[in-house]
């Protein structure tokens, strides 16, 4: 592999996250370095959702602060966290059910629009080249998937795998430099997670895009990240490269041992 | 380059793209859609691609003579490696894409290929699979970029390094692709393909410019085709009727070929193309249908109310108006009527909207299917040919079709029937011999010059030829009753929803039956019956699929029972299998034959069950995924009896 893992891009620090008296996350720290995989994992309600939603700031810690590229961010917004090149997909799939596959990656591209709204009802001059250019940037992410055979379809009509796969393609129409996966194979079949994998890990390859990634399978987890966090409890109880938490005994007991 | 081309006849595949590229140089001969967009090449830019090629091959020492492989779908660059290598006397040797590296193993081997031109990432890895086994491959070339960043093997290259390298080279020896072009000869192999090898292993056919070029033309004066028609490539470019309809005909009357984006957009590509020109196998022609008819299914009332009352008039008189035949007033303007409401937008639907002439081959059609097609207003016509005559045997001429029947000779072919009902040709578009293998030549070939098709057959009153059965395939019943499998599993495979049968009887007392569902037909069918199902073996398992199936045997059967000779093959027993044949575990061959004899041995507990009487049997069989991994299916099979009928001896 010529991909070289970078300095840390990334840092979190000793974020707290409540929701009145129920204490999502307590005290986690860690980083994300340029160019890694860096998978969160743990069992149900361990507070890996909720990391992802502090990271892109749909979740406001009350704790803690969030350092992305050198520049602090005590608090984070959505919109921030795009302008700064973090998209993300969901678990439950965030679509235009009723769009087409173009049109739901063209919202994708909304952030890199410079055209005002009467130029785009006109669809003259600037506004038209300006369509163009996002459209063959669209065009490039639907051949990278590989899903031209439904460029067209809405996207409600598409089976659960392919859904997942365009969401997959929203995100990456944004062009972002980190990629948050919610559970990108959650409810996939053995093909499809295949299918999924290669695509994160060409992602990850061809355009150097960070990636931090929540996921159940263990063994896709263990196979294609570069690190693992693991969560239990809203807490931090492993950290380090796949074999390290392999072997980690507290994580051994939160996904094997103990009764949940 | 210019100046040579005039001078020299227009007998081999290079100096037709020449003259093309002098005569239409700015018109288009290829289009690929990338991105989104359609994209062109002008015969002009083809035959420069196909120089930087060519060049670059001699740089990299390929030599007269030798095979090259070319594995991919259909794509522009692909059909230039053809010419170029056939530019400096070598063989192009298409293979199926979608064969496992075992597979090409054999092939290649057998070719003793140096030089290897993949379409992309998944063919790298096949050939990288087997390298260790191929102990002459010497240059892997690929067309398409993606993923191969990190391929450092020396022996693999990029396509455009390659024809950076032939621009250079061209300018420092301009004479070398002139000269190599006029060493070539019209009796010069322009081809090989290998056959499926449905028995044994596999034979490499090789045709010459000639017979190719005798073939296409011969077609293509048939029909009237001209340098306008538009075609769609989306079959498999080893198979000979790609070869002979996307590659031959194109160079000979030089037309427009267009690449779809990937297989699984062929549809919205063939809509958007419209081709004037068309060419599919029977099954093609079937999904298209199938899908409509599931479309009207879900249609409002008002619409399949319309649909059907057209579709009325046009099965009364859509295929006479096509045939120019006397048809009442009030049809025609009722046709007339259903083509505004119906049939042009129902043609426009399936992308056939400017077809002239479209052509089916390699299986038998079902005669609901074909009169569809005909009498919705598209010219749909059958042909008869081998990988071993250039796919050109028999042509349906226009205003002359029969249903039953693939048409009369084709210009420049004899055709004769042996005594033993073998169909014997003999013609210019005759294979030179099978690779290395001079025995299996001179056996297929006999004294006289004929090709011995290996077909049963025979000509009707007007001269039409009509094929029964594989000659080796055509047996007797314990009986002494004629026994024709593949005429059955045709008549089988007519109904919407059997996808494949296979049929045993030869030497027994009686006919059984293995059975497909086509899960697309039979899935909607059990969709709209409230019978939820999980996937192919549980659906196939239902005790309701189990009686539509036997209705559609029964109907069989009755046929049957009417054709004399064939009475005695009603299908007294049967069962649907627990998953589909298919080629990865050897069942079909790669066109999606059945292999009879290995689908026999695989499942002997099951032909067992079927003639010993029993009412279910246990089965576990391994199938391969497409990943190459392993699993198994297991299933508890019951086996159906349907109604068979008395026969009428003294009518037989």
């Amino acid at each position: 592999m010529s991909r070289q893992i970078g300095e840390v891009i990334l840092d979190l620090k000793k974020v707290s996250l409540s929701f009145g008296g129920v204490k999502a996350l307590t005290d986690i720290s860690f980083d994300v370095r340029e160019h890694e995989i860096r998978a969160i994992i743990g069992p149900n309600g361990a507070g890996k959702s909720s990391m992802l939603n502090v990271i892109n700031g749909v979740y406001r810690p009350q704790e803690g602060e969030i350092i992305l590229r050198g520049q602090r961010f005590a608090r984070m917004n959505p919109y921030k966290a795009a302008k700064a090149g973090i998209s993300r997909t969901f678990q439950n799939i965030a679509l235009f059910k009723g769009m087409n596959v173009i049109d739901n990656l063209m919202t994708g591209r909304n952030l890199k629009i410079r055209t005002n709204l009467i130029q785009q009802a006109f669809w003259w001059g600037p506004a038209r080249r300006e369509e163009l250019a996002h459209r063959a940037k669209v065009e490039e992410v639907i051949d990278f998937l590989e899903i031209q055979h439904i460029r067209k379809t809405p996207v409600g009509r598409l089976p659960y795998g392919l859904q997942k796969r365009v969401d997959l393609g929203r995100a990456l129409a944004m062009e972002p430099s980190i990629l948050l996966l919610d559970e990108p194979m959650a409810g996939m079949n053995v093909e499809e997670k295949q299918d999924m994998c290669r695509f994160i890990l060409d992602v990850n390859d061809q355009f150097g895009t960070t990636i931090v990634l929540i996921e159940h399978d263990m063994a896709v987890v263990m196979d294609i990240s570069d690190r693992v966090v693991v969560l239990d409890y809203g807490r931090k109880i492993g950290d380090g490269d796949p074999d390290e938490v392999r072997a980690n005994p507290e994580v051994i007991s939160a996904y094997l041992g103990a009764s949940h | 380059m210019r100046e040579m081309a005039s001078s020299q006849a227009r007998d081999t595949f290079p100096r037709l793209l020449l003259q093309h590229a002098q005569v239409r140089g700015d018109k288009p001969a290829m289009r690929e859609k990338d991105l989104g967009i359609w994209q062109s090449w002008t015969w002009h830019d083809v035959a420069e691609e196909v120089r930087a090629i060519a060049c670059g091959l001699a740089e990299m020492g390929f030599i007269r003579g030798e095979n090259l492989a070319i594995v991919g779908e259909n794509r522009p660059r692909m059909y230039m490696m053809m010419t170029a290598v056939q530019c400096l006397g070598g063989v192009p040797l298409p293979l199926y894409q979608d064969a496992v590296a075992s597979e090409m193993l054999f092939v290649l081997l057998d070719a003793e290929v140096r030089f290897v031109f993949v379409e992309d990432q998944e063919q790298v890895d096949k050939v990288l699979e087997i390298q260790a086994e191929l102990p002459q491959l010497e240059h892997l070339l690929y067309d398409d970029p993606r993923g191969m960043r990190h391929y450092t093997l020396p022996f693999i290259h990029d396509i455009r390094e390659l024809m950076a390298m032939g621009r250079i080279h061209n300018r420092n020896h301009p004479d070398l692709l002139a000269s190599e072009v006029a060493a070539g000869a019209a009796d010069d192999v322009s081809v090989m393909l290998y056959t499926s090898g449905t028995t044994g292993s596999p034979k490499g056919v090789r045709l010459t410019h000639h017979a190719f070029i005798s073939a296409a033309r011969g077609g293509a004066d048939f029909d009237g085709l001209t340098a306008d028609e538009d075609i769609l490539s989306y079959l498999p470019m080893a198979w000979v009727g790609d070869h002979l309809f996307s590659f031959a005909q194109a160079m000979v009357t030089g037309f427009t070929i267009n690449c779809p984006e990937s297989a699984e957009t062929v549809m919205t590509d063939l809509r958007e193309i419209g081709p004037t020109y068309y060419f599919a196998p029977p099954r093609v022609f079937e999904n298209l249908l199938t899908q409509v008819m599931i479309r009207m299914e879900d249609a409002s009332v008002v619409k399949q109310k319309m649909f059907h009352f057209f579709m009325a008039v046009a099965r009364r008189s859509g295929a006479e108006i096509l045939d120019g035949q006397p048809v009442s007033l009030g049809d025609r303007l009722l046709y007339a009527l259903g083509n505004i409401f119906v049939f042009g937008p129902l043609k426009n639907v399936l992308g056939m909207s400017r077809i002239r002439v479209a052509y089916t081959a390699g299986a038998a059609i079902g005669p609901d299917l074909f009169r569809f097609y005909r009498s919705i207003g598209i010219n749909l016509k059958q042909l008869y040919g081998q990988t071993e005559t250039c796919a050109y045997v028999c042509l349906q001429p226009d205003g002359q079709i029969k249903f039953d029947s693939v048409g009369k000779p084709a210009p420049g072919v004899e055709v004769k029937i042996a005594d033993n009902g073998e169909i014997l040709v003999k013609g210019p578009m005759l294979l030179k011999e099978y690779y290395k293998r001079p025995d299996a030549t001179a056996e297929a070939i006999d004294a006289d010059g004929y090709f011995m098709t290996g077909d049963a057959g025979l000509f009707d009153e007007d001269g039409h030829l009509k094929i029964i059965d594989r000659a080796k395939d055509v047996g007797k019943l314990a009986n002494g009753a004629m026994y024709a499998p593949n005429y059955i599993e045709n008549k089988l495979k007519f109904f919407q929803y059997i996808k494949e049968a296979v049929v045993f009887g030869d030497r027994r007392e009686m006919v059984c039956a293995f059975i497909n569902i086509d899960i697309g037909a039979v899935g909607n069918w059990a969709e709209r019956r409230g019978i939820a199902y999980s996937g192919y073996t549980d659906l196939a398992a239902k005790p309701e699929v189990y009686g539509l199936i036997q209705d559609c045997i029964e109907q069989v059967n009755g046929e049957l029972v009417g054709e004399g000779a064939l009475a005695d093959s009603q299908i007294h027993r049967f069962l649907i299998l627990h998953k589909e044949l298919d080629p990865d575990d050897d069942e079909l061959t790669r066109t999606r034959k059945v292999r009879r004899g290995f689908v026999a041995e695989k499942y002997a507990p099951l032909i067992d069950a079927l003639y010993g009487g029993r009412s279910s049997q246990f089965i576990e069989t391994a199938v391969k995924f497409e990943d190459g991994r392993q699993g198994k299916v297991a299933a508890d099979l019951v086996i159906g009896d349907p109604r068979t009928f008395a026969i009428d001896r003294r009518a037989a």
